[in-house]
């Protein structure tokens, strides 16, 4: 669904690329986290899957990048909206500032695009619920905390019905029980709505648990690339400037300490870390 | 420098009821988090401690200066506070201004303000971007500027919204030690976190919220390990309490160590 080959970007006005070199396939359906120290080039990756680089940003880009079939380079960003969402990091540059109610937010997108009335409605209060704002329809988008207003960004792309959702970041204002929603919506768009989803966070308890794949960035690169409980159990993964989960890192204290035995993946989930300990705590 | 909050009740000009209430004493030097779901009260609480927001009904000390006797600049040179988001905090054009404001403001000379803003933007790695626009760093480094700010006013209390809230490991590992570095020198220090483990690490105590009210208030080892109240107030335990919940070992364990310690008994 996605596939990069050879990506090197750079902005206007810098002299570094941000992405360099980039090769990624990501197939239909696939929950991919992208993780990497703040200025590894995550948000750049998000902006050239769906086209703000280089249609918005301008800047040099080289290779190619190819999303539903279509190379995003070539094609107007108008026409890679209806098959590519993204979800920016900041929801104050994601709300439109245009409408006055969280409802006609998230309609925006449906009317330019001159979908029914009826079917509009049903299609922006489903994707209020799924992002747990059903009762706010009517309130005005500046009256909402961050962590509301960034779910309100997430409806407004998610009810356009993206065969490619591209996120930067969306939990990063809300508490623990929107954090778990978002992921759990995600993985639920990915698994039964073949969504194929491409999303940078700093959470690795969370990835671990519902990412299929993750890939590591630095410097413009890809560093690591394989399932969570390969990735974020890598020794190398504090070098990037990244932390594995706390029970990735109990277990390789345990091992350094002779608690537990050194031949095992090391768990990156409480599910695996649970079966890794208790071999050894009641034997 | 210690914080007094007696019988806090809070309404916002909409009508909303923030706080129903709240009592809490903070002593001098004291590393306590505030935990709780969006909505809690947290930021409002934290609000009345530099005078930001005064009380409906009851009181706030702070150093036993009375937040309604005291204006918000007075407030400002005991108790700092970090904001959530930064672009609600930052307005100077370079860095090194913005950071040098505070110390300015509480009358400081500016040979004086110069050396504590540098001091701070060392602190928080940004020394090499004194020169830069506030709106040209990232977010994460925005967040690090406001925490410079207020560290270079040298108040006995630091109040830090959301303080891990977007970096990367750095600079979470970067925070931490600033938080050890403030505790270190016997300043209270108090964080508003949805970010569990951190505050397992680094605060002592911990203050549950839940509707505006508080739920539990504790050593964080005694809170955490008290599963209802957690769950009553949404806020999941730390890592390592649930591991050490799962394999059935007996305490609630805040840091890596502790836990390998506590492995190491049961095996005994």
């Amino acid at each position: 669904m996605i596939d990069i080959q050879g990506l090197t970007y750079t902005y206007p006005a810098s002299e570094t690329p941000a992405l360099n070199g980039i090769d990624l396939t990501v197939p239909e359906g696939q929950l991919c986290a992208v993780i990497g120290a703040n200025g590894a080039g995550k948000s750049t990756l998000c902006y050239a899957i769906a086209g703000f680089v280089p249609h918005f940003y301008n800047g040099t880009l080289t290779g190619r990048v190819t999303v539903a079939g279509r190379d995003v380079v070539a094609t107007p960003l108008a026409e890679l909206a209806g098959e590519i969402g993204l979800v920016f990091a900041n929801p104050f540059n994601q709300i439109t500032g245009a409408r006055f109610t969280v409802r006609e937010e998230v309609a925006f997108g449906l009317e330019n695009l001159g979908v029914p009335r009826d079917d509009m409605l049903a299609r922006v209060d489903a994707a209020l619920a799924l992002v747990g704002l059903a009762g706010l329809g009517d309130r005005s988008p500046y009256a909402l905390s961050g962590g509301q207003q960034q779910r309100v960004a997430l409806a407004s792309v998610i009810v356009m019905r993206p065969r490619v959702l591209v996120l930067d970041e969306p939990t990063s204002q809300l508490d623990p029980v929107g954090t778990r929603e978002v992921f759990e919506t995600l993985a639920g768009l990915a698994q039964a709505g073949g969504t194929t989803v491409v999303l940078v966070e700093h959470k690795p308890e969370w990835i671990a648990v519902h990412a299929d794949r993750v890939v590591v960035l630095s410097a413009g690169r890809v560093v690591l690339d394989g399932p969570p409980a390969e990735v974020l159990a890598a020794p190398e993964l504090s070098g990037y400037g990244l932390a594995p989960t706390r029970y990735t890192q109990a277990a390789r204290l345990a091992v350094g300490r002779g608690l537990a035995p050194g031949d095992r993946p090391l768990p990156v989930t409480l599910e695996q870390a649970a079966p890794f300990f208790t071999d050894r705590v009641s034997p | 420098m210690n914080i007094i909050v007696s019988a806090l009740s809070f309404t916002y000009p909409s009508g909303v009821e923030a706080l129903h209430g709240v009592n809490l004493a903070i002593a001098a030097g004291e590393a306590v988090a505030i935990l709780g779901e969006n909505g809690a009260g947290k930021t409002t609480l934290v609000k009345h401690f530099n005078g930001l927001l005064r009380p409906t009904r009851g009181t706030v000390a702070v150093g036993g200066w009375d937040t309604r006797e005291h204006s918000v600049a007075q407030m400002a040179a005991r108790a700092g506070y970090v904001f959530q988001n930064p672009d609600d905090q930052l307005f100077e054009r370079t860095v090194q201004a913005e950071v040098m404001f505070g110390p300015h403001n509480l009358g400081r000379t500016a040979a004086e303000a110069g050396a504590a803003a540098a001091d701070a933007l060392a602190q928080v790695g940004l020394a090499a971007q004194s020169g830069a626009n506030p709106y040209d760093l990232h977010l994460s480094e925005r967040k690090l500027l406001a925490l410079a700010a207020v560290l270079a006013m040298h108040t006995p209390v630091v109040v830090l919204d959301e303080p891990t809230t977007g970096q990367d490991a750095r600079g979470v590992a970067r925070i931490s030690g600033i938080v050890e570095a403030l505790k270190a020198e016997g300043r209270t220090v108090i964080a508003i976190s949805h970010d569990v483990d951190f505050c397992a690490e680094h605060f002592d105590r911990v203050v549950l919220m839940a509707g505006g009210l508080i739920l539990a208030d504790g050593p964080a080892a005694d809170v955490f390990a008290r599963a209802d109240d957690l769950r009553r107030a949404d806020v999941e335990p730390p890592q390592l309490v649930r591991l050490a919940s799962a394999l059935g070992l007996l305490g609630a364990p805040l840091r890596t160590e502790q836990f390998v310690d506590l492995l190491a008994q049961a095996r005994l």
